[in-house]
């Protein structure tokens, strides 16, 4: 408790609404704490402070004036660089897209500030989320605020970075196959990836189009269900938006949860995964287990498969998504391309990164004549077992709990060599993704060096209600939420 | 050289039909390609980095009521693939469409090739966006304006069943009549409405065997006269290569695209077959799939008007009409909706179906508006033919109360008597009108009694001369047996 | 289960279609990783999916429209503002054939 920003989003909106809290006090601290941690963090990619002090200046003047403000009137929060806003650029951690200027926002941030939350800035990212360590950012790579020479998880690692080390009380990811969860299990806080159409996508830069959601990052679940309230919901101008009401989130979280059936599986708990993870993760379960719950083995039998599904289909709809960067319309373009040609190939090799061409590459091959059927039709029918066991362990059990990954936060440079093994990181968060269900990272203790761990439960289709619920009533018995990474 | 002799054209075509929609396929912007260039288009049309499209259903319904009127199946499950190119036109670098599940397949299409029947299967009908236009013509560079892009298109695709480059054009300008019918698409060439590509190749009968030649698709024509003229163009030019080699077949030569170069007058070779494009298609993440229910099929069907060729034939075979009076009345659907009207009210078809065409299509021509834009309604153009056809009003009079009608309000009845137009049945007046004029033309009266060469013009200027005394209210069939009876008397 | 070898003239094909230059070196490392990573994807081949329908969304969604209302369009300067070149509102490319058009 050494930062006034330590104080959740829940405070700091109410402070604000009563006068106890200046916006303008909040924001600034905020601006400056990102300015004096970014050399050690690099958790953003661009921050607007000017703009941010002006709306926290409007804010105060609302409220003095009497005027109803926001929900989250006052938040300074910041959102990954891959969800357009109309200040300043929007690089998707690509080279490929500088400099770009969306003519629109995205929903969720016109949502969070129609709240009266404040955008500060845009945090770090693998380019196009491609990745599970920010490495893949063609700026910088963001460090682990509990260890800087570790990497804070990716894709959304600039978010989780940011929250976990208090620059910000919370900051919206996005989770296309554990790049919500995965960072915020490295960084020890809580991450939700909702229901696949629960959040509009409209603005997100797509990666996997039927895996991407957007989610809330925050230390507490309390805090998560606030920032999820405001951005769920319809969208008519995203197609596969949800058409169903959000419920209150925060209403939710007090509810008991005695007699709720928490479903093992030990397809999570085998060969491969750490196992300090596996014991705190074990002793976690145990503790929901203790307020109440009953622990039911189930067997989810595709789950191995799911990397190998997910590194299909997300590379093979990012190969489509990512046609468009192409140097004729925005962008960067190629100096002096010969031909037509040479400008798409030249502009495109100049401008995305390794990981970028390998995924582009990989989908290509998979949707490419004579290898559709072999490789991305399958790996839509071995989507469909994964989510049918979804469907029929969630007729038997509530909630799914299991690791979030099966490492703590590795070394910087760690993996970069080698792509399948940073794929592998992802193993237990991309079922989510295949099944769209909805997923959330609780920190639930540390191990032995001191670095965070993350449990995992999966709900059923928008039960993300219940997982925000339990998160809560575990948060109220644990205290690993409330440790705070040593920086300066 | 070998000369081929029996020579069978084989034609088929990939059609597409810009749909009458006011906004876009997939996003807010308005259809407007003539607007300043880039002054239609939105984030979503653009391709911006993330942008997502949102169906039109109003496409969705046209396509299908095409879909319908083209005889078609149509699908109960369809869905939305992205086709993979890059071009510069083409800001995705993918193209919405559908691939494997087309909204419409399987129909048959009637259409006439001078008053006989002719069928053609429709293989398919799918709904896809256009792309933007490529300008060319500053050197050194290509410009690109994306007002088109987005555009809805429906995508037709027939079976190879046309026979000769005349046949390939009746269809096409039935096809325009039908989607004008169905105002599904305004099918206006001059702005592009339509774009045909045939594919065409010949089977050569020669020594008892069937030789065929590689099949050229010709892209991208945007008149029926040039469709026309690239098939004969095609079907000589394979022909001649073949004569010179034997090894012009399928199988041994490949398939190509050709290009129509319309100031030549001839198709040049674009690119071969065995290069093809791999598009990776595949279901678009973006948009969801359209289930159509019973119920929107039935909405839509209900929507189904008859078809022009069923039409045509029908006020042909009913009304008695010509053929060609029949195609000029039916090239508009409310001109022949207000025709069907005529009738329905009672006027006589024949005399209504000439009248209509000659007097109020003629008006309406040189007013450069629509029959139904004239302010007569049917009841009035049916009473008018039934005057005429009873004899009450002659044929010059019928023109002149026409001429009334077109100002007035009045019923023609009414407005023929005000003015006097009332066919004079009387015989006795006529013969005094006859009297008249056989006094005052002495030599035109000796013409017609004796000087054979003169004998029809004579007698043709005497009846003249007969209802102008009668200031057109004699009965033209009266005046010519009066002349007649008194040419024979001395 | 089969493993797939990506030679280098896959690789570079499939980078042709993607539009993506790349170099000699970087031709052969891919190769090697996608490779590696195909030979790992091959594990669905032991799944048996011979009467299973593909899930190419995640919820059962369908029939999401909007009417035919026009929305305003963007101007020429804003469509025109993030482009890398331009000229007389139209966006300016080397020039290319028609024919090249699929």
């Amino acid at each position: 408790m050494t930062t006034p920003l330590d104080i959740p989003v829940a405070e700091i909106a109410a402070g604000v609404r009563i006068g106890k809290l200046s916006a303008l006090d909040i924001v600034s601290l905020a601006l400056a704490r990102v300015e004096s941690l970014q050399p050690q963090l690099r958790a953003f990619i661009s921050v607007d402070a000017d703009r941010a002090m002006n709306l926290a200046r409007k804010i105060d003047e609302q409220r003095a004036a009497g005027r109803e403000i926001g929900a989250l009137a006052g938040v300074p929060v910041a959102v990954k660089d891959n969800m357009c806003t109309t200040f300043g650029a929007t690089t998707c951690g690509s080279k490929i897209l500088a400099p770009f200027h969306a003519q629109e926002a995205a929903h969720v941030v016109d949502q969070l500030e129609s709240a009266g939350a404040i955008v500060i800035g845009k945090t770090n990212l693998d380019e196009f989320a491609m990745g599970s360590s920010t490495e893949n950012s063609a700026f910088f790579t963001t460090a682990n605020p509990w260890d800087v020479s570790r990497v804070a998880g990716g894709s959304s690692g600039g978010s989780t970075a940011a929250v976990a080390a208090r620059l910000i009380p919370g900051a919206l990811g996005s989770d296309t196959g554990g790049s919500i969860r995965e960072p915020a299990s490295f960084c020890g806080i809580v991450g939700l990836k909702p229901t696949y159409g629960r959040v509009s996508r409209y603005g997100l830069v797509a990666y996997g189009s039927s895996l991407d959601q957007i989610g809330p990052i925050a230390r507490t679940a309390r805090d998560a269900a606030l920032l999820l309230s405001v951005i769920a919901g319809h969208d008519p101008r995203d197609s596969t938006s949800a058409n169903e009401p959000a419920p209150d989130y925060v209403a939710a979280l007090d509810r008991p949860i005695r007699g709720l059936r928490i479903g093992v599986s030990e397809e999570y708990f085998g060969a491969g995964l750490n196992h300090e993870v596996q014991a705190t993760v074990r002793a976690a379960i145990a503790a929901i287990e203790s307020q109440g719950a009953t622990v039911l083995p189930i067997h989810l039998p595709h789950m191995k498969y799911g990397i190998a599904c997910y590194y299909l289909i997300a590379t093979a709809e990012a190969s489509s998504n990512l046609a468009r960067f192409d140097g004729v319309h925005y962008g960067h373009r190629t100096p002096r391309p010969a031909d037509i040609i040479d400008l798409y190939s030249s502009t495109r090799g100049e401008g995305f990164g390794a990981e970028v061409k390998r995924r582009i590459m990989l989908g290509t091959f998979a949707l490419s004549s004579g290898y559709y059927d072999a490789y991305y039709l399958k790996a839509l029918k071995v989507r469909t077992l994964i989510k049918s066991d979804f469907e029929s362990a969630f007729r038997d059990v509530d909630v799914i709990a299991s690791p979030v990954a099966p490492t703590i936060a590795f070394p910087i440079g760690e993996k970069s060599d080698d792509p399948l093994a940073m794929y592998l990181a992802d193993i237990y968060t991309v079922s989510a993704n295949l099944a769209g269900i909805p997923a959330i990272s609780i920190p639930c203790g540390f191990d032995a060096s001191g670095l965070p761990v993350g449990m995992q439960l999966m709900g059923n289709y928008f039960a993300e209600d219940r997982l925000l619920n339990i998160a809560h009533q575990y948060q109220q018995v644990t205290d690993w939420h409330n440790h705070m990474p040593a920086l300066g | 050289m070998t000369v081929a002799t029996k020579v069978r054209p084989i034609i088929g075509l990939e059609i597409h039909v810009q749909l009458r929609t006011r906004t876009k396929l997939f996003c807010g912007c308005e259809v407007q390609t003539d607007a300043p260039p880039n002054s239609r288009v939105c984030g979503i049309c653009l391709g911006h980095p993330g942008t997502l499209p949102v169906m039109n259903r109003v496409a969705l319904e046209s396509a299908a009521l095409a879909g319908m009127a083209l005889g078609c199946e149509i699908a109960r499950f369809t869905k939305w693939d992205r086709k993979s190119y890059y071009y510069p036109d083409l800001p995705k670098n993918y193209q919405i469409s559908q691939y494997d599940i087309p909204l419409a397949a399987g129909g048959t299409f009637e259409f006439d090739v001078d008053g006989s029947p002719r069928e053609i299967r429709i293989r398919r009908a799918h709904l896809e966006e256009d792309a933007g236009k490529n300008i060319h013509d500053t050197p050194g560079c290509t410009l690109v304006d994306l007002n088109r892009t987005g555009t809805p298109l429906l995508e037709i695709v027939t079976e190879p069943d046309l026979a000769s480059a005349d046949d390939t054009y009746a269809f096409c300008v039935e096809l325009q009549r039908l989607v004008r019918h169905l105002g599904v698409s305004e099918a206006d060439m001059q702005k592009g409405h339509m774009r045909f590509e045939p594919n065409v190749n010949v089977a050569i009968e020669h020594n008892g065997r069937e030789y065929r030649t590689p099949i050229a698709e010709v892209k991208n024509i945007n008149s029926f006269k040039f469709v026309r003229q690239a098939i004969s163009y095609e079907i000589e030019r394979q022909v001649a290569v073949w004569e010179e080699n034997n090894d012009y077949v399928i199988g041994k030569a490949s398939n190509e695209n050709r290009g129509w170069d319309a100031d030549r007058g001839v198709t040049e070779f674009q690119r071969g077959k065995e290069a093809a494009h791999d598009y990776r298609y595949f279901p678009d993440p973006d948009l969801l799939p359209v289930q159509l229910s019973d119920e929107t099929l039935g909405s839509i069907r209900a929507q189904l008007v008859e078809r022009p060729v069923q039409r045509r034939r029908r006020f042909a075979s009913e009304y008695g009409l010509s053929m060609k009076d029949a195609e000029t009345i039916v090239e508009h659907r409310p001109t022949a909706d207000l025709f069907d009207e005529v009738i329905k009210l009672g006027g006589p078809a024949e005399i209504a179906g000439k009248q209509f065409v000659n007097v109020w299509l003629k008006h309406a021509n040189d007013r450069g508006v629509a029959v139904t834009e004239l302010g007569v309604e049917a009841a009035r153009i049916a009473e008018l033919a039934k005057m005429t056809a009873e004899g009450t009003v002659n044929k010059t009079a019928a023109n002149q109360l026409a001429d009334a009608m077109l100002t007035r309000s009045n019923c023609p009845s009414a407005l023929a008597k005000e003015l006097g137009l009332v066919q004079v049945q009387d015989a006795d007046a006529t013969a005094r009108w006859v009297d008249e004029a056989f006094a005052a033309n002495q030599q035109a009266v000796s013409d017609a009694r004796t000087n054979p060469k003169k004998m029809q013009a004579a007698i043709g200027f005497l009846r003249g001369q007969v209802m102008k005394l009668s200031g057109g209210k004699a009965d033209p069939k009266l005046v010519g047996k009066l002349i007649e009876e008194r040419l024979q008397q001395p | 289960m089969t493993t797939r070898n990506l030679d280098i003239e896959t690789v570079r094909h499939v980078a042709h279609l993607a539009r993506l230059r790349i170099s000699d070196e970087e031709a052969a490392l891919y190769a090697a990783q996608l490779s590696k990573i195909v030979a790992y994807v091959d594990q669905l081949n032991e799944v048996d999916t011979s009467n299973v329908e593909p899930t190419a969304h995640p919820l059962p969604l369908m029939n999401v429209w909007r009417e035919d209302n026009p929305t305003p369009s963007w101007t020429p300067q804003q469509a025109l503002q993030n482009a890398p070149q331009s000229q007389n509102n139209f966006f300016r490319v080397p020039k290319v054939l028609d024919q090249e058009s699929p």
